[in-house]
């Protein structure tokens, strides 16, 4: 191997691969940060694609990438503009330009770069040689050429052979950051264990990019990053969507409840629903309705039954759920519903992500008709979040809604793997057969929560459903001064769960002259922003909201210390308006974005510095 | 079948009592639903199963305050999805006989999706479909099974809509079981509320159901006195299709369809009338049945299909068994450190 020019070591580095709907932009992607995994770093990725299977080939709007940000430090979000663009062809480039920091080195396929392509992709000439990539350090590499070369031998055709292309990249972008091949040579052995073939062209494929990576001239610059300093114990990488159905799973082992999901496939919940449809050898049952309503419908039979039921969907599957919602909160059952957020209204942007389902998680049913609101803020906070909101609405015996977004739920990071026995304890409160003292309405002293009776069970039958019961003793009552009893309790009920949750915290000082609230996925962006300026001796501070309802107990009085409250959201301000509602003594801003898109660090620090600024 | 699903009997013989509930029953005098509570309450003991192994589902609607009215576990749900919660509620413990109580606003109109996919999915259900032919609880408009030209309080011209017949559904959704009754045939209901009960898998009773202040008189043609033996025809597994006041009609099976005969006439006897099969897998003749009416024919009462196919619910359990034999997968913790793992020191 030939010296390399010039190695410099890098804190993080963020990396996005890009290309047509059918380029294999999801499979590299993820092979480069498995491989950066295994490597000792720290990560978080990023999926970009268009709604349809195969969009139009060449078009901007056929453009699906993977983005990968990784490296020796804690990384908090899948980042914001690229060191590195990988670019399948001439739609891809023009889509993803925009994403490249000042001095970001671009590899393409020169030989996608076609006349055709090119004007297809909206360009008025070749960007490649009209000198617009200037500043660019461009690296046109001829990546269909190069994979047809080192498959000459192999027998395949010659589309089989193009689509090794993605490796050929791979296997620059691997010389680009000293990565060792022999990590993805074996990943290529496990996820083609079947094909050996492929899994040989590929490798192939891969060598023949590094071995040209290391002829050509331009690439002046290699790079290093480290392994992080990550807490020790065993790592895997983990998205959102199968933390969710993870934490899921877990939550009904640690309470010994079967789990039951009631589901129907919908973007971008759907990996949920395919996850756990794998696990029945954990005894877990997916039963696939026929529409959102029977999800949720047979979640709430099951929940009856005595199964930890769950029912997963995205924002429009969330609506068609309302009305078995309140059915839900009135018979006091316990009940997840995940909905991992989408641009809306109505079908939106399926593929995209937003936060603006929070207040239809808060208020979107008819009557007063509260549950518990927990909201995840990143791919490995899945998993908690939904063993926590398992936890909470079976031992509270309320309908709970776990927030998550499309961006959390396709994105990836590393989770450490918890032993379930350091996973707190699920006390459900199943009612003991020929339980004289139990009656269907009959609450507990500390949460308010009734008991779960079970079918099946001797001597405790009893009847509930959608009609207003009498407290205690569950007969059916449409008295003026039991409903407001009743309503008064399922609101108390969801309060009192504010004395079983840790209480907000605040990172940086307690009290100020400004505080940056988030919640969700933002935390990581945020953080970043809020650090940066501390670092630079900016006077504020964060808190990211978990839990919105109830809110944790000391969550006015911590507002309170603040002249200054900005609230950033992926919405047009829900959260912003609902401390407006629940707390109109402070002073609110808010800085609100809905494209689909996640907030970029330089636009909160702005923000924030904009915020400071005025009077 | 991978488990012994067989719910729980009952160790003491239970009675009618032990089903009757504290609650006052609020339907109308002279409602078709009282006598289907009734029988209901008699097979329940003659089921055998332990009382706390019985549950009762609903939707909305005058039927399904049903569950308020027996004492068994019972859930009185939203409208139309009661067969979406009784799946819910079958598949997260099989040991339970669940059983369904809805109307044809509820299962034909706002739930019919629900209903035809647990008919299909043959989820072990037993759903009594009260069909009085209107909507009752709202107080007198048209349901999709209300005849055609009917006057009701949304069609004061007369329906200008072609009603569902419930047989034919059940049928077109690959229904395993399907039996019908009128509700002043306590005997008969019981006896099918029997057979439904030994069903593996989805049982439709379509329920002629009385509503005395908004479709009174609606299955007249059926029901009456004066008309029933010429209109009605009771189904007996394994015997010839017989009918009229004096057993002197019968059903034939012809090239073009059923066809309505008189013993003794044309030298006709009872061998040559068609001799029912309840059993049949090929619904073909069932459909044929469930779709005579009157003047014509009469309308098929009874147990008309009760076909035996895989379960649902059966199912489920067959995939866990099997996958829990066969997965290295067995608790979370060896779910968490599957696949690409590592470990840092």
């Amino acid at each position: 191997m030939t010296k390399k020019n010039n190695v410099v070591e890098k804190e993080t580095i963020v990396i996005k691969f890009v290309g047509d709907s059918g380029d294999g932009m999801q499979l590299t992607g993820t092979l480069f940060s498995d491989a950066a995994a295994i490597a000792g770093n720290d990560l978080a990725t990023f999926p970009d694609f268009p709604a349809e299977v195969r969009a139009p080939q060449n078009t901007v709007a056929g453009v699906s990438g993977f983005q990968v940000h990784f490296g020796k430090v804690k990384i908090k979000t899948s980042g914001d503009l690229c060191d590195v663009i990988v670019a399948m062809n001439p739609a891809s480039l023009k889509a993803n330009l925009k994403w490249a920091k000042p001095a970001a080195t671009i590899i393409v396929d020169a030989d996608a770069f076609e006349d055709k392509a090119i004007e297809k992709a909206g360009y008025t000439s070749n960007p490649l040689k009209d000198g617009s990539l200037k500043k660019i350090n461009l690296i046109d590499a001829p990546l269909t050429t190069l994979a047809r070369e080192s498959l000459k031998d192999s027998g395949m055709d010659i589309k089989s052979m193009d689509k090794s292309k993605n490796m050929v990249a791979l296997g620059i972008v691997n010389y680009l950051f000293n990565r060792d091949l022999d990590t993805t040579f074996k990943l290529f052995d496990k996820k083609f264990k079947k094909k050996p073939t492929l899994a040989e062209a590929n490798k192939k494929a891969l060598q023949a990019g590094y071995n040209y990576a290391d002829t050509i001239e331009a690439i002046k610059t290699t790079y290093v990053v480290p392994a992080a300093k990550l807490e020790k114990g065993r790592y895997r990488n983990i998205t959102g969507n199968v933390a969710v159905a993870w934490g899921l799973i877990a939550a009904a082992e640690k309470s010994g409840r079967q789990l039951f999901l009631g589901s129907y496939p919908i973007t971008p919940a759907t990996e949920i629903l395919m996850e756990l449809a794998i696990h029945k050898s954990l005894g877990v049952k997916v039963f696939q309705a026929e529409d959102e309503i029977a999800g949720i419908c047979s979640a709430i039979g099951a929940s009856f039954s005595g199964a930890l039921a769950a029912t997963t969907t995205s924002g429009p599957g969330l609506s068609l759920k309302s009305e078995a919602l309140g059915l839900a909160v009135i018979t006091e059952l316990p009940l997840v519903v995940v909905n991992v957020q989408r641009g809306g209204p109505s079908t939106g942007l399926p593929t995209k992500s937003e936060q603006s389902d929070l207040m239809q998680a808060l208020f979107g049913r008819n009557g007063e008709a509260p549950l518990i609101v927990i909201a995840a803020s990143s791919p490995s906070d899945c998993f908690y979040s939904a063993y926590e909101a398992a936890k909470l609405s079976m031992e509270h015996m309320t309908p709970a809604i776990l927030l998550t977004e499309g961006a959390l739920g396709l994105g990836s990071e590393l989770l450490r793997i918890p032993k379930m026995s350091d996973m707190p304890a699920i006390k459900p409160p199943v009612v003991a057969a020929n339980d004289k003292e139990y009656q269907p309405y009959k609450r507990d002293d500390k949460t308010l929560a009734r008991k779960w009776a079970l079918p099946g069970t001797e001597g405790l039958r009893h009847r509930i459903g959608g009609l207003e019961k009498e407290n205690i003793s569950g007969s059916v009552s449409m008295n003026p001064a039991n409903h407001q009893l009743m309503t008064d309790l399922r609101e108390a009920k969801v309060e009192k769960i504010a004395d079983f949750i840790p209480k907000q915290e605040i990172i940086g000082d307690k009290k100020g002259d400004l505080l940056v609230v988030g919640w969700g996925s933002t935390f990581g962006v945020i953080n970043m922003a809020v650090q940066e300026l501390q670092t630079e001796g900016v006077k504020v501070s964060q808190t990211h909201f978990h839990y919105i309802s109830p809110f944790p107990k000391n969550t006015e009085e911590l507002l309170s210390k603040f002249k200054k409250i900005l609230v950033c959201e992926l919405n047009a301000g829900q959260l912003v308006n609902y401390f407006r509602m629940k707390f109109p003594k402070n002073t609110y801003t808010q800085f609100n974005k809905v494209q689909g898109l996640p907030f970029v660090v330089s636009e909160i620090k702005e923000k924030i510095i904009q915020t400071l600024k005025e009077k | 079948m991978a488990e012994n699903l067989t719910i729980e009997r009952s160790r003491v013989q239970l009675t009618k009592e032990d089903f009757v509930s504290d609650q006052m029953v609020k339907w109308c005098p002279g409602c078709g639903a009282h006598a289907i509570l009734s029988a209901v309450a008699n097979v329940f003991p003659k089921i055998g199963y332990r009382k706390e192994n019985f549950c009762v589902i609903s939707g909305i609607g005058c039927s399904s305050r049903f569950p308020y009215y027996v004492n068994t576990y019972g859930f009185h749900g939203i409208h139309g999805r009661a067969a979406a919660i009784s799946s819910g509620v079958k598949i997260a413990n099989p040991h339970l006989s669940v059983w369904m109580a809805t109307g044809d606003g509820d299962s034909m109109a706002i739930g019919g999706n629900h209903f035809i996919h647990t008919i299909r999915r043959n989820i072990d259900i037993n759903i009594l479909l009260f069909n009085n032919q209107i909507y009752g609880l709202t107080k007198g408009q048209y349901s999709p099974t209300t005849p055609m030209g009917s006057i009701t309080k949304t069609s004061p011209q007369g329906t200008i809509e072609h009603p569902f017949n419930p047989g034919e559904l059940v049928m077109g959704a690959q229904g395993t079981f399907f039996a019908r009754i009128v509700d002043n045939n306590v005997k008969m209901m019981t006896d099918v509320m029997f057979e439904a009960a030994k069903h593996d898998g989805t049982s439709i009773m379509e329920v002629l159901q009385n509503c005395v202040i908004y479709a009174d008189k609606a299955h007249e043609q059926i029901t009456s006195k004066d008309l029933r033996d010429d209109h009605q025809l009771h189904l007996k597994n394994g015997e010839p299709m017989v009918f009229g006041k004096n057993r002197e009609k019968g059903i034939r099976l012809t090239d073009s369809g059923l066809e309505v005969v008189k013993i003794g006439e044309n030298g006709i006897t009872e061998k040559d009338l068609l001799v029912h099969d309840q059993y049949s897998q090929d619904p073909g003749i069932h459909l044929m049945l469930a779709k005579m009416n009157p003047p014509n024919f009469p309308v098929a009462l009874g147990v008309i299909r009760s076909a035996m196919f895989p379960t649902y619910d059966d199912m489920v359990e067959e995939q866990i068994t099997y996958a829990k034999a066969n997965s290295k997968i067995k608790n979370m913790d060896d779910l968490l450190n599957s696949g690409d793992t590592w470990e840092i020191k």
